[in-house]
C-alpha cells in the first residue's frame, strides 16, 4: 500500500512540470502525528497525540450514548433506546447467544463492549476533522486482542479445567495417534498464536489500509486540481473515488467491528464447549 | 521526499504507553456497559418478555372464555330448540285432544238434542194422539148418534165401538206408512177418517 502510494507519487512528481513541488504521497507519517503532550510515568513514555484524543472522543461519545440510551430502558423503547438496544441485541442474540452458545449470554456485556468500542473507534476514520481511526494504530487492536486472548484461555480453563483444556489442544480428541505429528503443532499454533495475532492484525490492517486509500485519493484530487496542467481533468475522478471509498470504508468499519466480535464469540464457544 | 517519521517508527511495534491508554479506554467503556448498560437492557428485555407472555396468557384466557361462552350459548340454543319442539309437540297433541274432546262433546250434545227432540216429539205425539182419541171418540159418537138417531149413550158399547174403530185406523196407517203417524192423515185413512171427523159435517 505504502509503496504503491510512493510509486504513484513518484510518477506524478516526474510528470509534473514544476519539478520540486511534485505530489507528496502520504506515508506512515499520517499515523505518527506530532505529540500534543508528552510525559513519563513509572518509566513509561506517554505521548498524547491527535489520535489519542480521537480515541478518547470516540470512546467517551460511545459510552455516553450507551449510557443515556439505556438509562431509562423501558418496555416500549424511545428512539435513543431503540438505537442502543438494536446494537446490544445484535451482539447479545446474534453473537452471544447464537455463536457462543447457550452459556454465552453472560458474555454479552463483554462482547457488546468490544463491538461498540471497535465500532466507535473505527467510525472516526470517516468522521470529518478526525478522519483517522485509532484502530489504525496497532497498539489499540493489540490491546483488544490481548484481552480476548486472556479471556478465552481463562474461560477454557475455568469451564473444562486446566488439564483437560490443554490436553484437548495438544491432543485433539478423535484424531488417530500418528496424526498428532501434524495436528498438534497446528492446534497449538492456532490457539496460542494465530488467533490473537490475526485478530489484532485484521482489524489494524483494514483500518490502516482504508485510511491510506482515503488519504491518497483525497490528496491526489487536491494535487491534480492544483497542478495547473492537463492532469486537472483527473481531479474529479480522484475526488469521486475518495467519496466512493468513504462509503466503502463505512462498510469496512461496521464489518470489521462485527467480524472481530464474532470471531471472539467462536473462540469463547470453543472454550465453553468441551468437544471441538 | 517521503516523510521523515516513517524512518523512526514501525507501525507494527506499538509503544507501551499507547497500549496502556488503550486498556484504560476500553476499560472505561466496558465498565459502563457491564455496570449500567447491559443490566438496564436485560431488565427491559425481561420486562418486555413478561409483558408479551402476560399478554399472550391473557389472550389465551380470553379465548378460552370466549370458547366456553360459545359452547354454553350453543348448548342453551340446542336446549331452547329442544324445548320449543317439545312445546310444539305438546301443543299439537293438546290441540288434537281438545279437538277430539270438542267433537265428542258436540256429538254428545247433538245426540242429546236429537234425543230430547225425539222424546218431545214422542211425548207431544202421545199427547196429540190421546187428545185426538178422546175428541174423535166424542165427535164420532155425536155424529153417529145424529146419523143413526139413536142414542149411543151407553158408555160401554160406545167405547168398545170407538176403540175398535180407532185401533183399526191405527193398524191401517201403521201398515201403510210405517212412520209413526200421529195424525190419521194418510191417503188410506183419509177416506175413512174423512167420514169420521170432517169438520164441515158437524155443525
Amino acid at each position: 500500500m505504502t509503496s504503491s502510494a510512493i510509486a504513484l507519487g513518484n510518477v506524478l512528481a516526474v510528470e509534473s512540470d514544476s519539478g520540486d513541488t511534485g505530489f507528496q504521497a502520504p506515508g506512515l507519517g499520517e499515523f505518527f502525528p506530532e505529540a500534543i503532550a508528552r510525559f513519563s510515568l513509572l518509566g513509561i513514555d506517554f505521548e498524547i497525540t491527535r489520535i489519542t484524543l480521537i480515541l478518547w472522543v470516540a470512546t467517551l461519545a460511545m459510552t455516553a450514548f450507551l449510557y443515556f440510551s439505556s438509562r431509562k430502558a423501558s418496555i416500549v423503547p424511545g428512539r435513543l433506546q431503540f438505537a442502543g438496544e438494536s446494537g446490544y441485541s445484535l451482539v447479545r442474540d446474534g453473537i452471544a447467544r447464537d455463536v457462543v452458545g447457550p452459556k454465552g449470554v453472560p458474555f454479552a456485556p463483554f462482547l457488546a463492549s468490544l463491538f461498540f468500542f471497535i465500532l466507535a473507534n473505527n467510525f472516526m476514520a470517516i468522521v470529518p476533522l478526525a478522519q483517522i481511526s485509532p484502530m489504525s494504530k496497532f497498539a489499540f487492536p493489540v490491546v483488544l486482542a490481548i484481552i480476548c486472548y486472556v479471556l478465552y484461555i481463562y474461560v477454557g480453563i475455568r469451564e473444562q479445567g486446566a488439564a483437560k483444556y490443554f490436553k484437548d489442544i495438544f491432543f485433539l480428541p478423535g484424531v488417530p495417534g500418528y496424526m498428532y505429528v501434524l495436528v498438534t503443532p497446528i492446534e497449538v499454533l492456532q490457539n496460542f498464536v494465530v488467533r490473537p495475532v490475526t485478530l489484532a492484525i485484521r482489524l489494524f490492517a483494514n483500518m490502516f489500509a482504508g485510511h491510506m486509500l482515503l488519504v491518497v485519493f483525497s490528496l491526489g484530487a487536491v494535487y491534480l486540481f492544483q497542478v495547473g496542467n492537463f492532469s486537472a481533468v483527473f481531479g474529479p475522478i480522484s475526488a469521486l473515488m475518495a467519496i466512493v471509498m468513504t462509503f466503502f470504508e463505512l462498510l469496512v468499519i461496521i464489518l470489521q467491528a462485527y467480524v472481530f466480535t464474532v470471531l471472539m464469540g467462536t473462540y469463547l464457544n470453543a472454550s465453553l464447549e468441551a468437544e471441538h | 521526499m517521503i516523510n521523515i517519521a516513517a524512518e523512526s517508527s514501525n507501525p507494527l511495534i506499538p509503544p507501551v504507553g499507547e497500549i496502556i491508554i488503550g486498556f484504560i479506554a476500553f476499560g472505561v467503556l466496558a465498565f459502563v456497559v457491564m455496570k449500567f448498560v447491559a443490566p438496564q437492557f436485560e431488565k427491559a428485555f425481561v420486562a418486555r418478555r413478561d409483558a408479551i407472555e402476560g399478554g399472550m396468557e391473557r389472550a389465551e384466557a380470553m379465548q378460552a372464555e370466549a370458547k366456553a361462552s360459545l359452547e354454553q350459548y350453543r348448548a342453551q340454543l340446542a336446549e331452547a330448540r329442544n324445548e320449543a319442539a317439545q312445546i310444539r309437540d305438546t301443543a299439537r297433541a293438546e290441540g288434537q285432544q281438545i279437538l277430539e274432546e270438542l267433537r265428542a262433546q258436540a256429538q254428545e250434545e247433538s245426540a242429546r238434542i236429537v234425543a230430547r227432540g225425539e222424546e218431545q216429539l214422542a211425548a207431544s205425539r202421545q199427547q196429540v194422539v190421546n187428545e185426538l182419541r178422546g175428541q174423535i171418540g166424542t165427535m164420532a159418537v155425536q155424529l153417529a148418534g145424529r146419523v143413526v138417531g139413536e142414542s149411543l149413550e151407553d158408555d160401554a158399547r160406545r167405547r168398545g165401538t170407538v176403540d175398535r174403530f180407532l185401533d183399526e185406523l191405527g193398524s191401517m196407517s201403521a201398515s201403510t206408512s210405517g212412520a209413526p203417524a200421529g195424525t190419521p192423515s194418510g191417503s188410506t185413512g183419509g177416506s175413512t177418517g174423512a167420514t169420521a171427523y170432517t169438520p164441515g159435517a158437524p155443525a
